[in-house]
C-alpha cells in the first residue's frame, strides 16, 4: 500500500468519526453544482502529503462480480444497489427501502451478507461481490432456489432475490439450523406478500439434503 | 358443442394439485424483470419534488437554478402557482435527468415558497374534526329500543384500527417512452394491464389505441395499483418534453408510504343486546373513519350477523393525509375487528365460550351458515380449542399470559370478465394469450393449469402469455376477481379449440367428435384409447394454417361462483409487564370453491395470515398534527412482520364434495379479513381486558392494561 492510499484511507477514517456518512453529506451537499466533472481521483497535496480525493464527479471504479470484472463510471456518492441496477443492469438486487431495513438488495460480500443500498461501489471495489445472479449453475437453479420453487417461498417475488441471497449467506454459515436459529438468522428480510412458511421449509430443504454449499 | 365444465376430480391431472409456480424459477434466480428493473436505451430519471405541507396553496416557483445544471433534462411544473394541495407529499414539480444524483441535485435546487393553510390529519376523534366530519344518516333496522329494553345482557365497548398503508414492495411508477408523436409505450407496475390505457388517453390527448402497455411481473399491488396515478401522467408529460425519451419514474420509499394508498381507518362504540342464552337480538353503533380528502368508506357492521334489530350511524373524517385506495378486502378487516370483538366481548359478559355464542347465532349468518360450523368444528380441532380455551383472563402464574381468539369472515369472489384467446398450430404448438396480470397470487400459472389439463398435456406445452394490452383484454386483479374470470375464459377458450381438433381428427380415428378425449398427450376414443393419435398428429389435420379461439367470462356453463366463509382462530402470548404480544400460532380455515393449484392457494393463506399480524400487531401510518407529516415514512419505523414474528400457521382448505362442484372463487382478500379481530379476541382472552384498538403495539397493551388497574394482580 502506497502512502498516498494511506493517507486517503485516514481522511475517510475521520470522515465517518464525524457522525455524519459521507454518503449522506454527498448526497445533500449538491457538490456537483459548482464543480465541472472530473474523470479519475484527483491528488491534492494536505499537510505536506499528497492525497488522491475521488469526485465530486463520475470516477471510474471496478466491481469483481459473481468472478466477473465489470467497469462503470459513477459518483462517489452513488450506492454499489444502483450501481448494480442502473450501470451493469444486474437488477436481481431490488430497491425496497433503500436505507438497511428490509433486505431487498442483499448481495454477499466476502462471503457476508450484506445489503448493497448501504455500501457505496466505489468501497466496494476489490471485493468479491455475489448477486442472485452468480447462484445459478449454467441453466441450472442452485439447490436453495430449486427449494424456494419447490416450497413456494415467494409470491410478488419482489423480496425473493434478496431472500435467496441472504438465506445463501446464512445457510453457508449455519448448514443445519434450528427453527429459532433461522428465525433471528434472516430476521433482516422483509416480505409483504407473506412467503415466510415457504421460506422456512426451504431453507430446511436444503439443510436436511446438505446442499446449502452448492 | 362442447359442455362448459370442469372436468370430474378423477379426469384431473394437474386441477387441484399442487403445483410449484410456473415463473419460480425467474423470480428465484433474479431473471424475472419487474418493470422497475427495465433499463431502456437512453433512458432518464425522473424524480418528484413534493409538497412538505399537509394543506397549502403554491405561491411561487423557481426552477431556474434546476434548469441550468448539467445532465438535467426536463424540469416540468405540476401544480404551479395558486394551486391548493391537500397532502403533504402530492408532486409539485418533476424533473428528468441523465442519472439519479443529478435528478436528486436538481429537486433540491429548485426553490417553491407555499401558504400553509390548516390542515387535518388526524382521525381518533371525530369531534376535533369540525367541518371535516361528514355525518350520514342513522340506519335503523327493527326496533333496537325494544329489544335493548328486553335484553337480559347489554354489553358495550370500543374498537378501532388505525390507518394502514400498502407498501408494496415495488415502489408505484413506470417508464414511459414515445415512440413517436402518437404513441406511447408504459411499462407500469399494476394490476390493471388492460385498463391502464383508457385512463392516460385522455389527459394526455391521444388515443387510448395508440398506448401499448406491458408488464411482465408485478412488485405487490394489493389493492393500490389500478390507475397510472398523477406520477404515470405526469412521467408520460416529462418523456415527451424530452424528445420521447424513455424516462423511469418510481416513487422513493418515503413516497410510496406517504401517498401510494392508506387503508381507511375505522373507530366504532358499540353496544350490544343478548338473552342469557347467548342468544343476539340488538345491535347499536357509532362509527367513524378517515382516509384521505374523501373521508374512508363506511365498513359493513355488523358483519355477517345479520342482527335483527340495529341503530347504526357512520361519521367519514375527510383529511390531509393523501387519498384512500382499496386495501386487500376494503372495509371487510375493519367491519370484522369491529363486530368480532364485540361479540366476544358480549361472550365474556355473559360467561359464555365465544365459539359456542358463534355457533348459538350461526344461522344470523345467512346461507352459508352450514360453512361456517364446519369450519369452525375443524378450527377448534386444529387449535385444540377444548384442552385450551379458558375464561377471560389467564389465570396462571407469572407474565406471560396465553389466550384464544376467534372469528369467521366471508368474500364475494365471483369472477371478472375476461378474455381469452389459445392458438394452437398444426406442429400441436399451443399459445395462450390474455391481458391478465399476475400479482404473485399465481394467476399465470392458474392459466397454465386449466390450459394444459384441458388439453391433457403437460404444463409447459402451453406457452402463456399476459401482461399485456395488446392481448384480449381482461379485469383488472383486485377483490378476489381473477381466478374466477380467467379460469373460466382459458377453460372455455380450451375447449372450444379442443372442439375443432376432433372434427379434424375423428374421421381418421374412425369416430364420431363427440367420442374423443383429450388426455395423456393423445386425442383418444373415450371407450377405447386404443384408437388414439398424438396431440401432434391431431393438430397436423388442420392443415396449413393455425387456429385462433377466444374464450369469454361470462359465458356458457357454470364455471365459477362467488361468495365463501372462512374461519380462523388465533393462540397468542401476551407479556402484561412489557406489552409485548407473540403469536404462538394461528389456524385458518378457508373455503374457495374449485381450487386449481393447491400450492399456490395454500400460500395466498399462509400470506393473508402474515399480512394480518402485521396490522395486528406493527403497521400504523403514523400522522402528526402538529406538522401534518406522517412519522414513520419508512421500513424501519412502517414496521412489517418478520420471519420470526408469525409463530405457527396452519392452513386447511376446504375442497372436495361440495365444494368443488361450485367451481373458481377468488380467494385473495377473505383470508386477510379475520386475523386482527381473531388476535385481538386472543389478546383479551389472554390478560382479561380489551386493547381497543390495532394494531396491539406494548403502549396500547399497557395502557389497557392500567385502565383495568393494575396488571397481574387484577387479572
Amino acid at each position: 500500500m502506497g502512502d498516498d492510499e494511506r493517507n486517503t484511507d485516514e481522511e475517510e477514517l475521520k470522515e465517518q468519526k464525524s457522525g455524519f456518512s459521507r454518503r449522506d453529506f454527498l448526497k445533500v451537499s449538491g457538490i456537483s453544482l459548482s464543480v465541472p466533472l472530473v474523470i479519475g481521483p484527483r491528488t491534492i497535496r494536505i499537510a505536506g502529503a499528497d492525497v488522491k480525493v475521488y469526485g465530486p464527479g463520475k470516477v471510474p471504479i471496478i466491481l469483481n462480480i459473481n468472478s466477473k470484472k465489470h467497469t462503470a463510471e459513477v459518483e462517489p456518492r452513488v450506492t454499489l444497489l444502483e450501481t448494480l441496477r442502473n450501470e451493469l443492469d444486474l437488477t436481481g438486487a431490488k430497491r425496497v427501502c433503500d436505507r438497511a431495513s428490509c433486505g431487498a438488495c442483499t448481495v454477499i460480500i466476502d462471503g457476508k451478507a450484506v445489503y448493497s443500498c448501504t455500501v457505496l461501489a466505489i468501497e466496494a471495489q476489490g471485493k468479491a461481490i455475489t448477486t442472485v445472479e452468480g447462484l445459478m449453475d449454467g441453466d441450472k437453479l442452485h439447490p436453495l432456489q430449486q427449494a424456494f420453487v419447490d416450497n413456494d417461498a415467494q409470491q410478488c417475488g419482489f423480496c425473493t432475490p434478496g431472500f435467496v441471497v441472504a438465506c445463501k449467506a446464512f445457510l453457508d454459515k449455519q448448514p443445519h439450523p434450528t427453527p429459532e436459529q433461522l428465525n433471528t438468522g434472516l430476521a433482516g428480510n422483509l416480505c409483504r406478500c407473506g412467503t415466510y412458511m415457504g421460506v422456512r421449509a426451504a431453507v430446511m430443504q436444503v439443510a436436511r439434503g446438505g446442499q446449502s454449499n452448492g | 358443442m362442447a359442455e362448459y365444465k370442469w372436468p370430474e376430480p378423477e379426469k384431473r391431472t394437474l386441477i387441484g394439485k399442487r403445483i410449484s409456480r410456473v415463473d419460480g424459477p425467474l423470480k428465484v434466480s433474479g431473471k424475472a424483470k419487474y418493470s422497475y428493473d427495465i433499463n431502456r436505451p437512453g433512458m432518464l430519471y425522473g424524480k418528484m419534488l413534493r409538497c412538505p405541507h399537509a394543506h397549502a396553496r403554491v405561491v411561487s416557483i423557481d426552477t431556474s437554478a434546476a434548469e441550468k445544471m448539467p445532465g438535467v433534462k426536463v424540469v416540468h411544473i405540476i401544480q404551479d402557482a395558486g394551486k391548493e394541495i391537500q397532502w403533504a407529499g402530492d408532486d409539485v414539480v418533476g424533473v428528468a435527468a441523465v442519472d439519479e444524483p443529478t435528478a436528486e441535485d436538481a429537486i433540491r435546487a429548485i426553490k417553491v415558497q407555499y401558504e400553509v393553510l390548516p390542515h387535518l390529519v388526524i382521525d381518533t376523534d371525530p369531534k376535533a374534526a369540525g367541518d371535516m366530519a361528514k355525518p350520514a344518516a342513522a340506519t335503523t333496522i327493527g326496533d333496537p329500543d325494544k329489544a335493548f329494553a328486553e335484553a337480559e345482557a347489554v354489553s358495550e365497548g370500543f374498537y378501532g384500527l388505525a390507518v394502514i398503508t400498502h407498501c408494496c414492495l415495488e415502489p408505484h411508477g413506470m417508464i414511459t417512452e414515445w415512440e413517436d408523436e402518437k404513441n406511447l409505450l408504459v411499462h407500469p407496475s399494476t394490476q390493471n394491464v388492460s385498463g391502464t390505457a383508457s385512463q392516460m388517453a385522455t389527459p394526455l390527448e391521444i388515443p387510448a389505441g395508440n398506448i401499448h402497455v406491458h408488464q411482465d411481473h408485478i412488485g405487490g399491488g394489493f389493492g393500490s395499483k389500478f390507475g397510472p396515478d398523477s406520477w404515470g401522467i405526469e412521467c408520460a408529460r416529462i418523456s415527451k418534453k424530452a424528445g420521447g425519451k424513455p424516462v423511469k419514474l418510481f416513487l422513493e420509499r418515503n413516497a410510496e408510504l406517504m401517498v401510494a394508498g392508506a387503508r381507511p381507518s375505522a373507530y366504532a362504540r358499540v353496544k350490544i343486546g343478548a338473552k342469557k342464552d347467548g342468544t343476539i337480538v340488538a345491535w347499536q353503533s357509532d362509527s367513524w373513519g378517515s382516509g384521505g380528502p374523501g373521508g374512508g368508506g363506511s365498513p359493513p357492521i355488523p358483519y355477517i350477523f345479520n342482527i335483527p334489530n340495529q341503530r347504526k350511524q357512520h361519521t367519514a373524517i375527510a383529511n390531509n393525509i393523501g387519498s384512500a385506495r382499496a386495501w386487500r378486502a376494503p372495509n371487510h378487516p375493519q367491519a370484522c375487528l369491529i363486530t368480532m370483538s364485540a361479540l366476544e366481548d358480549a361472550a365474556a359478559q355473559l360467561n359464555m365460550n365465544p365459539l359456542d355464542l358463534f355457533l348459538k347465532n350461526i344461522e344470523l349468518t345467512g346461507p352459508r351458515a352450514q360453512i361456517y360450523r364446519d369450519e369452525l368444528k375443524i378450527a377448534a380441532e386444529l387449535i385444540e380449542w377444548e384442552k385450551n380455551w379458558h375464561p377471560r383472563g389467564d389465570k396462571t402464574a407469572g407474565p406471560v399470559k396465553r389466550g384464544l381468539g376467534l372469528s369467521i369472515h366471508t368474500w364475494g369472489g365471483g369472477g371478472h370478465p375476461s378474455d381469452c384467446d389459445i392458438t394452437i398450430q398444426p406442429d400441436g404448438s399451443v399459445e395462450l394469450k390474455m391481458g391478465t396480470q399476475d400479482l404473485g397470487t399465481g394467476t399465470r400459472t392458474a392459466i397454465n393449469i386449466v390450459a394444459a389439463d384441458t388439453f391433457g398435456l403437460p404444463l409447459n406445452a402451453v406457452k402463456v402469455m399476459i401482461g399485456d394490452n395488446r392481448f384480449p383484454v381482461s379485469g383488472p386483479s383486485g377483490g378476489s376477481t381473477t381466478i374466477g374470470g380467467v379460469s373460466a375464459s382459458s377453460r372455455r377458450a380450451a375447449l372450444d379449440a379442443l372442439d375443432q381438433i376432433f372434427a379434424k381428427a375423428a374421421p381418421a380415428l374412425n369416430a364420431q367428435p363427440a367420442d374423443l378425449e383429450a388426455a395423456g398427450g393423445t386425442i383418444r376414443v373415450k371407450n377405447d384409447p386404443s384408437r388414439s393419435m398424438t396431440w401432434a398428429q391431431a393438430c397436423s389435420k388442420l392443415g396449413g394454417m393455425p387456429i385462433t379461439v377466444r374464450g369469454k367470462n361470462p359465458g356458457p356453463g357454470k364455471l365459477n361462483d362467488q361468495g365463501v366463509g372462512g374461519c380462523q382462530i388465533a393462540d397468542v402470548s401476551v407479556d402484561v409487564e412489557t406489552g409485548v404480544v407473540k403469536i404462538n400460532k394461528i389456524v385458518a380455515v378457508q373455503d374457495c370453491g374449485l381450487i386449481i393449484d393447491l400450492k399456490t392457494a395454500e400460500s395466498q393463506v399462509y400470506g393473508a395470515l402474515i399480512m394480518g399480524v402485521a396490522y395486528s400487531l406493527y403497521e400504523e401510518k403514523i400522522m402528526d398534527q402538529q406538522t401534518g407529516r406522517m412519522l414513520n415514512p419508512n421500513m424501519e419505523f412502517y414496521k412489517l412482520a418478520g420471519i420470526g414474528d408469525i409463530g405457527e400457521l396452519v392452513v386447511h382448505m376446504m375442497t372436495g364434495k361440495g365444494y368443488d362442484e361450485r367451481g373458481t372463487i377468488g380467494l385473495g382478500e377473505p383470508p386477510v379479513i379475520s386475523p386482527g379481530a381473531a388476535i385481538s379476541n386472543a389478546v383479551a382472552n389472554a390478560i382479561g381486558v380489551r386493547v381497543p384498538t390495532l394494531p396491539l403495539t406494548p403502549d396500547r397493551v399497557l395502557e389497557a392494561l392500567e385502565r383495568k388497574g393494575g396488571s397481574n394482580a387484577s387479572i
